[in-house]
């Protein structure tokens, strides 16, 4: 009987699986972390020397080979199967997620480091030694070769991170059940090790058919890029996708911004507001969870105090500890001078008395009536009342060319709320046209220059944005009223159109 | 007798749906109380016998009644200058069938926004910092959404059901309107209005009144208003504001609720009308839980007699206002004779604290949610008023005994205990919200034995109803009840009319 052929198909699978999972590390890694040079650097550092660990323990095993074979197959199949979900899911809860990220790495290293060492000895009883080093290491690199071409050409766009880890999770228990048939006469107690085998297939294809909740796969078709993030607070569906062009946020499948233009957005929103003001040391940001808007303030050194209010945790907890985000906000959560306070606005500043130089409202797009009372008259009211002489509030009012009712309906509710308005808009490419307005409680002009560094305004440009085209100009809208909702109706019709 | 869970739910939710709720086997009900209209200290006045006072003092005015009528004399009395008057309510709380918890109601939950020929609710509300440049601010205005109704799995906006209405369907509704739009147009030779809030602004025209000698029913029928979905959608409005079914609800009733508000706006609080029971109470002294035992003209004044458990207190008063309904003021006004046609409807509230929002098909979360096939008329959410759209919250079921016996009802209403109502509750909300049960750390429930004055035909334009409201011997009245219909408003009129009887020339300009 020579069945050792069909062993090195086992040792080409069980070199592609191991790759596979130390190429999976390292993209959830740069994806989460950032810094793919360094990420990869380390996990393949960490994973080879986790191999040679593997291999020096070997020697420590000597008897029953072939079931402790079998039980590293497995052991491989259940954690580095289970290592992509574990991942992300372990980056959305733990605080040292880098140590639990380097303990899995090092872990399915062991155990892919015990693997080949056993078999060669299990097969040294059926060729000589020039043959086997030969054979096996040749089917070690084919395998490696063969993960390395299918993980970027087809397996990462195709199946995604998570289903991948967990397929070839599954490809490896098959190894080890089948290792049960093909070892068979080296083998006690085969049953037990095929319960055990069934048992993490089992464990497996739950996982697959549970893979859903983590990254659902009519998300992965939803969106064209690969998701690196997403997670579900109480308050909304957070996830993050990465491409060529940098990374992506999306709060309950609405884009918030791309790292490759957000600045056009944010420079827009901030700074004709810091310029119109009288002065600018108390400076509340109301939504913006991103730190984004948080960073462009930050940059003015007069800038005392600022209030960030955003209703949900986790997404101010990923904006300090996602380092690709963390990284684009410039570490803006870790100034001193930041205050944040997770509440809904409408409740905080109901209760609040302090007064602001400055506000940046930066809510989502009223999209629901528990968003669409964030643009009320009522709001504007409460808002207004917390101005100190002179301030400037600057409004996201979404886009005035898809949603030209809605965009005019919260310019006009802003002024009947007793603020003075100034409209403007400017081109965000991953959104297209977008809205803002200006206000102050008196009348006043249009501010003519920036006085920091920017990448998007000059005067010229700033000058522009107050001007609006033909198509954009005003229609008559009605005001929206806590007791109307009359935005969320507009909105609603318009974006229909679009989606 | 303790019914099985298929009786309970048949019983007060229907044997279909009770087949279908008891296939599953429900989680353990979560913990409450019965909250408590103390129909037992109320029960004490039939049985007639109650400790003499050991000891009598003197009052000026001493007002029978601590819900909205009684407050709102005390409010226009202490207005007046008038400090001698004290105020006893048999039950720990003030407020009546509009009292509340500090954040979510027991009952009465909304006034509808007052025309400016509504002077009295207006004074109230302009004092109470409602009003901005004569019209409610936005923040006291019911939130939108402000309704949706729940048919075969799916909410809708809205309380008329118009997914799946047929142009027949439609045609009705808008003949409806239409008649609805000429009594909101519709003026009497003074000028009055054919339906106007207070009752009393109402024109006594016979060609209006002839209106309350048939049903609600009956009318509906007279005019071919045969579609489902528009009877329901008016047995919706006399079950939530009369307890009462078409067939028992006077057709000036019935109409009344509609063309009287015109499409005002409603004003509303977290905790309902227990936001002016706070402010009117201000003004009130109060003694509670005392109840007035009896009240009898003398020669120079009027007796009363209030007892609190073994303890008796007599006062003689120059006058009384008694605020308190007419069945009661059987048992403690003896010297009058009290007319046999007010007939009064049972309720049960029920609030169910809930940690998360329940998920919704079709349309959000709206301040009043109501279930097509429901008896019940379904719950509003505390923190709708409040901004608050997620986490915690309070929902207030409410159902209304309809049935056309009132005894029957008001039996049917107290055979079941706290735990049988909260599991009405639970099981009702769970066709619209299947993980509700899981959701709810607790219900409390209110029995309301005499929740309001029903509205039947011939009575609210019926001389007995007006006779009642007249004073008998130093004793004036005030109750909602004298309306023939339970409004906030209605107890606000007569409380302050009561009052400015009382008063004479000294209450000067009537606010009225």
């Amino acid at each position: 009987m020579n069945r050792t052929p069909i062993l090195f198909l086992n040792v080409l699978v069980i070199a592609a699986c191991g790759l596979i999972y130390e190429l999976l590390a390292g993209t959830v890694a740069s994806y989460v972390l950032g810094d793919s040079v360094t990420q990869f650097s380390l996990i393949i550092g960490l994973y080879l020397s986790a191999l040679g660990v593997g291999a020096w323990l070997s020697r420590f095993l000597d008897r029953d080979l072939a079931a402790k074979f079998v039980d590293v197959e497995l052991a491989v199949a259940l954690i580095g199967g289970l290592s992509a979900p574990m991942l992300f899911l372990g980056f959305a809860r733990l605080e040292w997620f880098q140590l639990f990220l380097y303990a899995v790495v090092f872990t399915i290293g062991v155990l892919v480091g015990l693997e080949l060492p056993i078999l060669m000895r299990i097969l040294k009883e059926h060729l000589d030694f020039k043959e086997l080093v030969s054979r096996v290491l040749s089917f070690d690199y084919l395998g490696s070769l063969f993960a390395a071409v299918l993980f970027p050409m087809f397996l990462v766009p195709r199946l995604g991170l998570v289903r991948t880890s967990i397929v070839f999770g599954l490809l490896n228990a098959a190894v080890g059940l089948y290792g049960t048939w093909l070892l068979r006469p080296l083998l006690r107690g085969v049953m037990v090790l095929r319960i055990r085998a069934v048992f993490v297939v089992l464990v497996l294809l739950v996982a697959l058919w549970q893979a859903d909740l983590l990254t659902s796969l009519s998300e992965d078709e939803l969106y064209a890029d690969e998701i690196v993030y997403s997670s579900s607070s109480p308050y909304q569906r957070i996830l993050v996708t990465n491409n060529a062009a940098g990374f992506q946020l999306f709060l309950n499948g609405n884009l918030q911004f791309s790292s490759a233009d957000e600045y056009r957005y944010h420079e827009a929103l901030v700074h004709p507001a810091m310029s119109a003001a009288r002065t600018a040391k108390r400076v509340l940001i109301l939504g913006g969870g991103d730190g984004l808007a948080l960073r462009e303030v930050l940059k003015y050194r007069d800038v005392e105090q600022v209030t960030l209010v955003d209703l949900d945790p986790a997404m101010t907890a990923l904006s300090s500890r996602f380092v690709p985000l963390a990284r684009l906000n410039a570490h803006s959560f870790r100034d001193p001078r930041v205050r944040v306070v997770n509440e809904d606005a409408m409740i905080w500043i109901e209760r609040i008395r302090e007064r602001f130089d400055v506000a940046i409202v930066d809510f989502p797009d009223p999209g629901s009536f528990s968003l669409g009372k964030l643009y009320s008259t009522r709001f504007y009211r409460l808002l207004r009342a917390r101005l100190a002489p002179g301030a400037a509030v600057a409004v996201q009012c979404t886009s005035p060319l898809y949603a030209r009712q809605s965009y005019w309906c919260i310019v006009r509710t802003m002024e009947a709320a007793g603020l003075h308005v100034r409209p403007y808009q400017t081109t965000v490419p991953s959104f297209g046209v977008w809205g803002f307005s200006l206000a102050r409680v008196e009348p006043f002009d249009a501010p003519s220059r920036v006085s920091v560094p920017v990448r998007f305004l000059d005067d010229a440009t700033l000058a522009a944005m107050f001007v609006f085209p033909r198509d954009m100009q005003p229609v008559p809208v009605e005001i929206n009223r806590l007791d109307n909702q009359v935005l969320v109706r507009y909105y609603e019709d318009e974006w229909r159109k679009w989606s | 007798m303790e019914l099985s869970r298929r009786d309970l739910l048949a019983a007060f939710l229907g044997a279909p749906f009770a087949a279908l709720a008891c296939r599953e086997k429900p989680l353990a009900l979560p913990p409450g109380e019965l909250a408590g209209a103390s129909d037992t200290i109320g029960h004490r006045l039939r049985g007639g016998a109650f400790p003499q006072p050991s000891r009598w003092e003197t009052r000026e005015v001493v007002i029978a009644g601590g819900g909205v009528a009684g407050l709102s004399a005390a409010w226009r009395l202490a207005n007046a200058g008038m400090r001698d008057v004290l105020l006893f309510e048999l039950e720990p709380a003030l407020g009546g069938t509009s009292r509340s918890s500090a954040s979510f109601p027991w009952g009465a939950h909304y006034v509808v926004a007052p025309s400016p020929e509504n002077r009295v609710l207006m004074r109230l509300l302009d004092e109470m910092g409602v009003m901005e440049n004569g019209v409610p601010a936005e923040q006291f205005l019911c939130r939108d959404p402000e309704e949706r109704l729940f048919y075969r799995g799916r909410w809708y906006e809205g309380l008329y059901l118009n997914a799946g209405a047929t142009h027949e369907d439609l045609r009705q509704l808008r003949a409806f309107e239409t008649e609805i739009a000429r009594w909101g147009a519709w003026r009497d030779a003074k000028g009055r209005r054919a339906f106007d809030i207070p009752v009393a602004h109402s024109s006594d025209d016979a060609e209006v009144t002839a209106l309350d000698r048939i049903s609600m029913r009956e009318w509906m029928d007279a005019r071919g208003f045969t579609s489902p979905r528009l009877r329901w959608l008016v047995e919706y409005a006399t079950r939530d504001d009369y307890g009462a079914l078409l067939g028992d609800t006077s057709a000036w009733a019935g109409v009344f609720y509609f063309a009287a508000r015109e499409q005002r706006p409603v004003i509303t609080w977290p905790e309902g009308n227990g936001r002016l029971v706070a402010h009117l109470a201000r003004f009130a002294v109060s003694k509670t839980p005392w109840l007035v035992a009896n009240i009898t003209p003398t020669a120079d004044g009027v007796d009363v007699i209030a007892i609190r458990d073994d303890e008796a207190v007599g006062i003689h008063a120059k006058r009384v206002i008694f605020a308190g309904p007419q069945f009661v003021a059987r048992h403690v006004i003896p010297s009058r004779e009290t007319s046999n046609d007010f007939t009064y409807g049972s309720w049960m509230v029920a609030n169910l604290a809930i940690r998360e929002r329940p998920e919704s098909t079709g349309f959000p979360l709206a301040w009043d949610n109501v279930l097509y096939d429901s008896p019940s008329l379904g719950y509003v959410v505390s923190t709708h008023q409040r901004g608050i759209d997620r986490g915690p919250t309070v929902l207030t079921y409410y159902y209304a005994l309809c049935g056309s016996d009132l005894r029957r009802e008001r039996e049917r209403l107290l055979s079941a205990g706290r735990d049988a109502w909260a599991e009405v509750a639970l099981a009702d909300l769970s066709r619209a919200h299947p993980e509700l049960r899981s959701l709810t750390d607790r219900v409390d429930v209110m029995r309301w034995g005499h929740a309001m004055v029903r509205p039947r035909p011939n009575f609210v334009w019926s001389d007995a109803r007006r006779r009642a409201a007249e004073p008998h011997r130093g004793i004036h009245f005030a109750n909602t009840d004298l309306s023939g219909i339970a409004l906030f408003e209605e107890a606000l009129y007569h409380g302050v009319r009561a009052a400015e009887e009382v008063l004479g020339e000294r209450g000067g300009a009537s606010w009225l």
